[in-house]
């Protein structure tokens, strides 16, 4: 979906947006892939009644959104060779990310991980921004045949991921740097106020909307 | 004095929108979208005298024209509310402020109402006996009008500042709930807090919210929000502050004519963070549509025949 209009608050990578749609009390958080002046671009996966009326509706519909939601990536961190490690609906922040990584002069390894072929999506946008993409399928039918685990690159200096709690998981104990990951979480407001995103961590209490959705490896507390 | 002033408890408010607990903060976080003191005043985050992390996720279900919440009062504890939120709030809200105080026995209340009775911005108490996501206190001292009624004595003998009396809507008789408070000194009676609901979703077949129930929120409570203000208002004679599914100035102006003085609005805030400005702004024209000079002749002027 390409939206145009103020896109001033959008800063970070990793920031969403908050769409509010006709006949849904609650808005629907969805992740930035990109921003090119006043151009939004958000991909999103119908997977309820919401994102199925997003995906119904005509071009040039006008929406009400809130903007420039959470905290995004910290870029700083980064090194020479970040590493973006993106899965399913996670794919799509990963995409700014990229672009402001490398138009920092790094060299970014990303590697995308999905079920199968058929939803492979983004691998030629990557590889257009001149990123060394690797695609894992779970069966096997494109790419290395596992997970995003399986596919990982011999060398890195950091990374970034968003995907499945499964996927964070094992990126967590296989990764050998430290890195951030961003979380998904059914939200109320999304901008702070209703609490209803929160999360424990290491370094206390968190909201998923505003002080997140990215966490830093050191600071994530599993609720196992 | 404006033509939305309204005195509540002998605090005057240059006009009756009031953010409702739980939906606003501490008020900075609207603060860094609106100046914030245009509003009558607003009721801070439900303060514990422990801090509390509150009820596991998800929290939050989306339903037809509302949603239910089960945070579970999370709260960094009285006493971080006043050393670290008050001073954060005190520097972008300038008028006194509702404090919203939970507990789980009546000492709980007495104590975390004692601490916040100091604070000088504090211009009212809010006592919550009803929220209905938490197990062992909350609702059950709001859904029982002798228990409400200890709780309030117990806050009294705490304060001199007015202290309001938040109602649960899970009761069979509001009044008789309300009577209680008032002969036990409440200052006003605040309602209604959320309706206990429920969803299940259907792929999972498990409930959608972690805690299995949680208060349903938002236009949809309207109606049964303004019946029992109606209620609550032929039954005592102090003053209240009627909330409910409150979303547009014609729902305040209802609300007043029901029986409030002032005018909570709650999930509104977490769907479109102006909300309440826009209320604010809104009133008069909606005020010269229905031929209203002044907000306060409106109280209670609900026709009967």
């Amino acid at each position: 979906m390409l939206l145009r209009g103020d896109t001033s608050a959008v800063k970070n990578a990793g920031e969403f947006v908050n769409i509010q749609l006709d006949g849904f009390y609650l808005r629907r958080p969805i992740s930035v892939c990109d921003v090119e002046g006043d151009v939004l671009t958000l991909i999103y996966k119908v997977v309820g009644k919401g994102t199925a009326a997003m995906s119904a509706m005509p071009e040039g519909t006008q929406l009400r959104l809130l903007t420039g939601l959470g905290n995004g990536y910290d870029l700083t961190p980064a090194g020479d060779e970040p590493l973006l490690v993106g899965g399913g609906v996670g794919v799509p922040p990963m995409y700014l990310l990229a672009k402001r990584l490398l138009a920092q002069g790094r060299t970014v390894h990303v590697v995308l991980g999905f079920n199968t072929a058929d939803e492979v999506f983004y691998e030629d946008e990557f590889r257009a921004l001149g990123c060394d993409v690797t695609v894992a399928t779970v069966d096997g039918s494109r790419g290395v045949k596992g997970f995003v685990t399986d596919a990982l690159p011999s060398h890195y200096t950091y990374f970034y991921t968003c995907g499945p709690m499964p996927m964070f998981r094992a990126l967590y104990k296989a990764t050998v740097t430290s890195g951030q990951f961003s979380f998904e979480e059914r939200m109320g407001c999304g901008f702070g106020a209703c609490m209803g995103c929160s999360c424990k961590t290491i370094t206390g209490y968190k909201r998923i909307c505003k002080d997140g959705p990215v966490l830093r490896k050191e600071e994530i507390l599993w609720a196992d | 004095m404006g033509r939305l002033s309204v005195n509540l408890c002998g605090i005057e408010l240059d006009n009756p929108i009031i953010p409702a607990s739980g939906t606003f903060g501490y008020g900075y976080e609207f603060a860094e979208i609106y100046d914030i003191n245009l509003l009558g005043t607003f009721s801070f985050k439900g303060t514990t005298r422990d801090p509390r992390f509150g009820n596991p996720t998800p929290r939050i279900a989306e339903c037809t024209a509302g949603m239910i919440n089960a945070v579970g009062l999370q709260n960094p504890g009285v006493d971080k509310v006043i050393s670290e939120e008050l001073p954060k709030l005190k520097k972008c809200f300038h008028k006194p402020v509702m404090a919203n105080v939970s507990g789980f026995s009546v000492e709980d209340y007495a104590y975390t109402c004692a601490l916040l009775d100091k604070e000088p911005q504090v211009g009212w108490l809010e006592v919550n006996v009803s929220c209905p996501n938490v197990h062992g206190g909350g609702m059950s001292f709001g859904t029982d009008p002798q228990a409400a009624a200890e709780v309030v004595a117990a806050v009294k003998a705490v304060t001199k500042k007015p202290v309001l009396v938040k109602l649960s809507p899970n009761v069979t008789d509001i009044a008789a709930i309300a009577k209680a408070c008032e002969a036990a000194g409440a200052d006003g009676i605040s309602l209604i807090n959320t309706l206990l609901g429920m969803r299940i979703d259907l792929k999972t077949r498990k409930p959608v919210i972690a805690n299995t129930m949680g208060g349903f929120s938002g236009p949809a409570i309207f109606p049964v929000a303004l019946r029992m203000v109606y209620q609550v208002a032929n039954a005592v004679n102090i003053p209240i502050v009627g909330g409910g599914g409150v979303s547009t100035p014609e729902n305040v102006l209802e609300m007043m004519l029901a029986g409030a003085t002032a005018v909570e609005v709650g999930a509104q805030n977490l769907i479109d963070p102006m909300a309440c400005k826009k209320l604010v702004e809104e009133l008069p024209a909606a005020m010269d549509t229905y031929k209203i000079e002044n907000l306060k002749d409106l109280i209670g002027g609900v026709s009967n025949g």
